[in-house]
């Protein structure tokens, strides 16, 4: 698998750490409710089919990454930068 | 038909004309009592004690592929009983007693071999934790011997001693600890159920949960409706598509894991050996393969075929421990989805539903769960409370803190 890291191009799996579900985006508010926090940090859509996670280029440009992929195919559908990037 | 060997070669002399299906082939019903969704070894064994222990028979599991079509007959075969955290310790001892007597218990050979698991340390840390964890196994009930380096010598004299990033410092036995034929265990609680009166519905796919006025009432399949007022959901990887048609969100996110095999050896690893790079392990079957497998990809996936990254580190793994088997030819490899939790540990508990329990978050541990889990399971279905040894495993524990972190790796689900 490689992804297309619009820094540096394509690249191989190895160089990038998978951190989880692109929710961890969606932070809460410091004084959410208790159920707001449970689902940011444990609950998950985990869908057989399109997902969009986040992963952390280590060994390139250390950018954070969203990228959209297939988790049936492997097939990466997009891959743009958190920072920046459309939300 | 019982088996017994008078009965293998009573049937060798007379052209093997007598033998009988395993178990019917029933068309679904109208109505049960209960439905366990999910025929792979936790299904199956949860209707084999639904039966068995509470006299429960008018009960049905549905499966959408064969029986053992999933992780059951994919997986890596150890069976254990090393658990550290109270709350694992009791459940995978208890467990581990049930293999003991289940080849008795199920008329079936399922081939429980307890030829010993050694995990070895590395450093001065590990061996402390792993001295710490075998006094918790001895508290249990359990066995364990802490070996030297000299004492694994003994055992397992074709490791490299002089490894200089994993140096052996010494490992922990646990005589136990071992391995089973994984189909065998599936087939082997079919029959057993099916015998008592479930009926094993295949090619059955559920494809809704329904719920009136926070009850479940049955289910809807490729094989029409079907009624129930009990409904577990016990389907490992796939927990959180049907968790959803009953409009749940589970702490559970799907992960890969690869295995190996090469082709048939004489005899050479009489253990499970487990090594501290990587999650590498070993054992080597009956048929003479060495089976052997690694980490997670670490990515969340429902591919049942892995990355290659992952093929080259466990080979280099299995190399850096013992090179003698470098000469081996890996046959085959495999992937299986594997259910991830936050920490690592299951979940049997009910739901926010009437009627509808959960079993799952099994993670790459739960083929030597499968008595247990099948047993309290069936307890929490039939009585509506949770097993004595399983009664940590709620679904709710993310949310109140009562988190089950075994690695201590903290509680997020790429890090088990
Ligand atoms: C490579 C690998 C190595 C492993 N090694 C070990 C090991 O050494 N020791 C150990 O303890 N554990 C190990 N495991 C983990 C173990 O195999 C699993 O935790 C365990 O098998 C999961 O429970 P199960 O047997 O019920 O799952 P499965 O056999 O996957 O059963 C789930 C069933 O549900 C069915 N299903 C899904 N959706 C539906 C639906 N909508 N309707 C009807 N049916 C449905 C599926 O078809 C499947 O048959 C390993 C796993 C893998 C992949
Ligand atoms: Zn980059």
């Amino acid at each position: 698998m490689r992804l297309n890291c619009p820094h540096c191009g394509p690249r191989d799996r190895r160089e990038f750490y998978y951190y989880g579900s692109a929710d961890y985006l969606n932070r809460p508010a410091a004084d959410a409710a208790l159920q707001a926090w449970d689902d940011y940090l444990h609950n998950r859509d985990n869908p057989a089919g399109v997902t969009q996670d986040l992963w952390y280029h280590e060994q390139g440009c250390t950018a954070w990454l969203k990228v959209k992929r297939n988790t049936v195919t492997h097939e990466i559908l997009s891959v743009e930068p958190v920072a920046g990037g459309a939300a | 038909m019982r088996y017994s060997g008078l009965k293998v070669i009573t049937e060798g002399l007379f052209g093997n004309k007598g033998w009988r299906p395993a178990w019917r082939d029933p068309a679904p019903k109208a109505e049960y009592d209960a439905i366990i969704i999910g025929g792979g070894g936790h299904g199956l064994s949860t209707a084999y004690y639904l039966a068995k222990n509470h006299g429960m028979t008018n009960i049905a599991v549905l499966e959408k592929g064969y029986l053992g079509s999933g992780n059951i007959g994919r997986n890596t075969t150890i069976v254990r009983a090393n658990y550290f955290l109270p709350g694992n310790s009791e459940f995978y001892s208890h467990s581990l007693k049930l293999w003991e007597g289940l080849e008795g218990e199920l008329n079936y050979n399922v081939m429980h071999s307890q030829r010993g698991l050694i995990n070895l340390f590395h450093s001065d840390g590990q061996r402390d934790a792993f001295v710490r964890r075998g006094n918790s196994m001895i508290n249990q009930g359990d066995d364990a011997i802490l070996l030297d380096r000299e004492g694994v010598r003994e055992h397992l004299p074709y490791l490299d001693f002089d490894n200089t990033r994993f140096p052996i410092y010494g490992g922990l036995l646990h005589p136990r600890g071992g391995t089973a034929r994984h189909d065998a265990v599936a087939w082997g609680y079919a029959r057993g159920a099916d015998k008592r009166g479930v009926d094993l519905i295949q090619n059955c796919e559920v494809t809704g949960i329904d719920v009136e006025n926070g009850r479940v009432i049955g289910v809807q399949t490729t094989r029409g409706a079907i009624r129930a007022k009990k409904v577990g959901i016990v389907v490992a990887g796939r927990s959180s598509q049907v968790a959803a048609m009953a409009g749940m969100r589970l702490p559970i996110e799907s992960h890969i894991l690869q295995a190996f095999v090469t082709e048939g050896l004489k005899p050479v690893i009489n253990h499970v050996v487990s090594f501290g790079m990587g999650h590498f392990y070993i054992s080597q079957s009956d048929k003479g393969g060495l089976v052997f497998g690694g980490d997670l990809d670490f990515y969340a996936s429902y591919a049942a075929r892995g990355n290659l990254p992952m093929v080259e580190h466990v080979m280099e793994a299995g190399m850096t421990l013992m090179p003698m088997i470098g000469r081996a030819k890996v046959l085959r490899s495999w992937g299986g989805i594997m259910d991830m939790s936050p920490d690592g540990s299951p979940i049997i508990d009910k739901t926010h539903i009437d009627g509808l329990f959960i079993d799952c978050g099994w993670n790459y541990g739960g083929f030597k769960a499968v008595p247990a889990s099948g047993w309290c399971m069936a307890h929490l279905m039939a009585t509506g409370e949770s097993h004595a040894v399983a009664r940590r495993f709620k679904l709710n524990r993310f949310a109140t803190g009562h988190i089950l972190d075994e690695e201590g790796t903290g509680s997020q689900h790429n890090l088990h």
